[in-house]
């Protein structure tokens, strides 16, 4: 009796056990995310994960925080040498080149099959998408997408005698502006500095601000030619460099992007250049009204787009590359893009973003963060070219050399070109 | 006859089998397999491989962040090590003695060597920091200005050397700390007898007693110069303009950030090349002075 019982009781328990498979079987995938602005951007992440779980059942999302967006690119490049790259990744989105090379990645145009994946690729800002394109095919989808823009202390402007309302419009205004807010000690020493642009980690970056406003490429579209040399380079290098050594309204040497928010919350300095991501961020610490603004211009107005796109990885099998597709396009709806815009202050990635509810609220609340969308019209593709780590720190070696003094900002150029030439003759 | 030669000739290789093979896995064929690849191009993506001969050793002659690393790698050798052996030996020599607290002071000497690099380069990150850091706080109280320690050129590469000699001097320590203990008091007290002063009993007796710890310490801080890569990457990335750019961090950067690796297996194979010559030039012609004669 007890035999037959216990029988009994494991067949139902191998039954139950063949009951739960299916679920077992989910399809899993495993998605690497850099975090590159303030904020609790990893439990963000993972509500939003959990809601698409929620949603998709039969899907397993795995997130992994990969440091920063450096960090990101080798640690997956890293795996997927090892043979374990993940399924779908965050990574800049000028590491696109890098990643075809690599042959590391899927176009969206291979999962895109109906009208509907269609319509989605289409759906956002012509801005973003330059550099989630080449040869006419999707390898990106814009999901933490910024521009530059300029934070101001309306208090030191007060105290400056100037108007709180009004940032600075044009390059010698903002010279002009940051002269008179920046404060001396008795000794001499500078207790605030009028304008910091930071030049750590991708002095490149906020470079190409100042060379878009002077109206000028740093490259070509296929990627194989750079412009470092440019008169109108070297003139937007001279600025940013006499900004400091002649103007004396910038700290010298190499400003840290990291504590550049910090600074700006500490009143260290008035104006601050960074990316719209850490709007939340400032929004949350300065004990003071403060105001954002569009890069002022010389020739034009401008920024480069900067930030992170999806990929989906070339080794992830069939149903995991729907899955990836599935979890991309889930994340990028106008509801989440608006959501994510609204958590960060990256810019919502699609014009249909900015007509949900939620975000036309936000934006009334607090106009400040429509600046960024606004200046999405004046901006550019960011520096992005074939082997574009390298080609990226030959610029960013000759923009530190300049800002330190050890060269003049033609020279510095000059170099800088000169290297990525010799980097880039591979590919032309 | 033979047949227990044999066994015992089994029995040895037997013995040193598993040595062998960690020593042929983790050295040797990593060695041999960075030279190998140094001579080809890099795989990248449908492209595999190709036999170069020696051209990525052209383009290191022509690479001037190389270079540029290269002098940095020897100036930190000149800047950290004579001065970390130094000040172990000091150290050594005075937790050595009969002083109050000697147990508290060995520890606080030998502390920072517990502790991980990255947990280090954090923690001088902050005092570095403009404005922020220990350092600026301090010196901002006599009026100074605040310095950009890490993003300046001319005081980068010595900030990363003074976090290096802070580390390495209490590991160095302890390795004479051994030796002093080691030493005959005898030779100490005769000298002492015979009216000898502290510093000539250290200069004639003690000091050449410790050579053999002096030349191995010698050659570990040498190679410790040439390995340092942790402390680039968290405090500075080489920056500003390379001017803290080491090889170590030169050859991950074209490895890992680059992906171009058979230049990378080159810049390998030369930085071994280095370590080795500079290895068996301290064996050779430090060797013959370091023993008591």
């Amino acid at each position: 009796m007890t035999v037959r019982r216990g029988l009994r009781s494991a067949m139902l328990a191998a039954a139950m056990t063949l009951a739960a498979l299916p679920a077992a079987a989910a399809t899993k995938i495993s998605f690497y995310y850099p975090v590159a602005v303030g904020g609790p951007i990893t439990k963000l992440i993972d509500d939003y994960v959990a809601g698409f779980e929620k949603e998709n059942p039969d899907v397993k999302v795995e997130p992994v925080y990969s440091g920063s967006y450096q960090d990101t690119i080798t640690k997956v490049l890293t795996a997927m040498k090892g043979g374990d790259a993940p399924q779908v990744a965050v990574i800049l989105s000028t590491d696109m080149y890098t990643l075809i090379d690599e042959d590391a990645i899927v176009p969206f145009e291979e999962m895109a099959k109906s009208a509907d994946d269609k319509a989605f690729l289409a759906a956002f800002y012509p801005a973003f998408m330059e550099n989630s394109r080449t040869g006419g095919k999707t390898w990106g989808i814009p999901f933490q997408r910024s521009t530059i823009v300029m934070y101001w202390n309306k208090e030191a402007f007060k105290e400056a005698g100037l108007d709180p309302e009004k940032p600075p419009q044009s390059w010698d205004e903002m010279a002009r502006m940051a002269a008179r807010l920046t404060k001396r000690d008795a000794n001499g020493n500078v207790t605030q500095w009028g304008v910091q642009i930071p030049s750590s980690g991708f002095p490149y970056w906020l470079f190409q601000a100042l060379t878009t406003e002077n109206d000028v490429r740093l490259m070509n579209e296929a990627g194989t030619e750079t412009y470092f040399d440019k008169p109108q380079v070297v003139e937007a290098l001279q600025y940013w460099v006499d900004l400091a050594a002649k103007q004396k309204v910038h700290p010298p040497g190499i400003v840290e992007w990291g504590t550049t928010p910090k600074d700006f919350f500490e009143r260290k300095v008035a104006m601050m250049w960074t990316t719209t991501g850490n709007l939340t961020n400032v929004r949350k610490n300065a004990p003071f009204p403060f105001g954002v603004a569009m890069l002022p211009e010389k020739a034009r107005r401008g920024s480069p787009t900067g930030g992170g796109n999806f990929y989906v990885f070339k080794s992830a099998k069939p149903e995991q590359r729907d899955a990836a597709f599935r979890f991309v396009k889930w994340m990028t709806t106008p509801e989440r893009a608006a959501r994510w815009g609204i958590d960060t202050g990256y810019v919502a990635v699609r014009p249909d973003a900015w007509e949900t509810p939620a975000m036309k609220a936000y934006v009334a609340d607090f106009p400040a963060a429509a600046v960024a969308r606004d200046q999405l019209p004046h901006a550019t593709a960011e520096l992005s070219t074939h082997d574009n780590q390298r080609v990226t720190k030959a610029l960013n070696d000759g923009l530190q050399a300049a800002l330190t003094g050890a060269k003049p900002p033609r020279q510095a150029m000059e170099d800088a070109q000169k290297e990525a030439d010799r980097i880039l003759k591979a590919y032309r | 006859m033979t047949d227990r030669r044999l066994t015992t000739h089994i029995h040895g290789w037997l013995l040193l089998l598993p040595a062998a093979v960690l020593l042929v896995a983790f050295t040797y064929y990593p060695a041999v397999a960075s030279i190998w690849s140094s001579l080809h191009s890099t795989p990248k993506g449908a492209r595999p491989a190709r036999f170069v001969g020696l051209d990525q050793y052209a383009t290191m002659v022509d690479d001037p962040v190389f270079w540029k690393s290269l002098v940095n790698n020897l100036l930190f050798a000149l800047g950290t090590v004579p001065v970390s052996v130094a000040l172990a030996l000091l150290m050594a020599l005075w937790v050595n003695g009969k002083i109050r607290g000697r147990t508290a002071l060995r520890v606080a000497y030998f502390t920072p060597t517990i502790l991980p690099m990255i947990a280090v380069a954090n923690i001088w990150l902050f005092f570095y920091t403009p404005g922020y850091g220990l350092i600026d706080q301090i010196t901002g109280l006599f009026g100074l200005p605040a310095q950009n320690w890490l993003g300046d050129r001319s005081t980068a590469l010595p900030a990363l050397m003074v976090v290096t000699v802070w580390k390495e001097a209490g590991f160095f320590m302890i390795f004479y700390l051994a030796a002093l203990q080691g030493l005959s008091p005898s030779l100490r007290e005769a000298a002492a007898l015979e009216g000898a002063s502290r510093w000539y009993i250290f200069r004639r007796i003690t000091f050449p007693l410790l050579m053999p710890t002096t030349l191995f310490v010698l050659v570990n801080a040498v190679i410790n110069a040439f390995r340092m890569v942790d402390l680039v990457v968290v405090m500075t990335r080489g920056g500003p303009d390379n001017s803290t750019a080491l090889l170590l961090y030169h050859i991950y950067e074209v490895g890992f950030r680059y992906w171009d690796t058979g230049y990378a297996a080159a810049l390998t194979t030369v930085l071994v090349g280095i370590l080795m010559v500079l290895a068996v030039g301290q064996f050779v012609f430090l060797d013959r002075k370091v023993h008591y004669r």
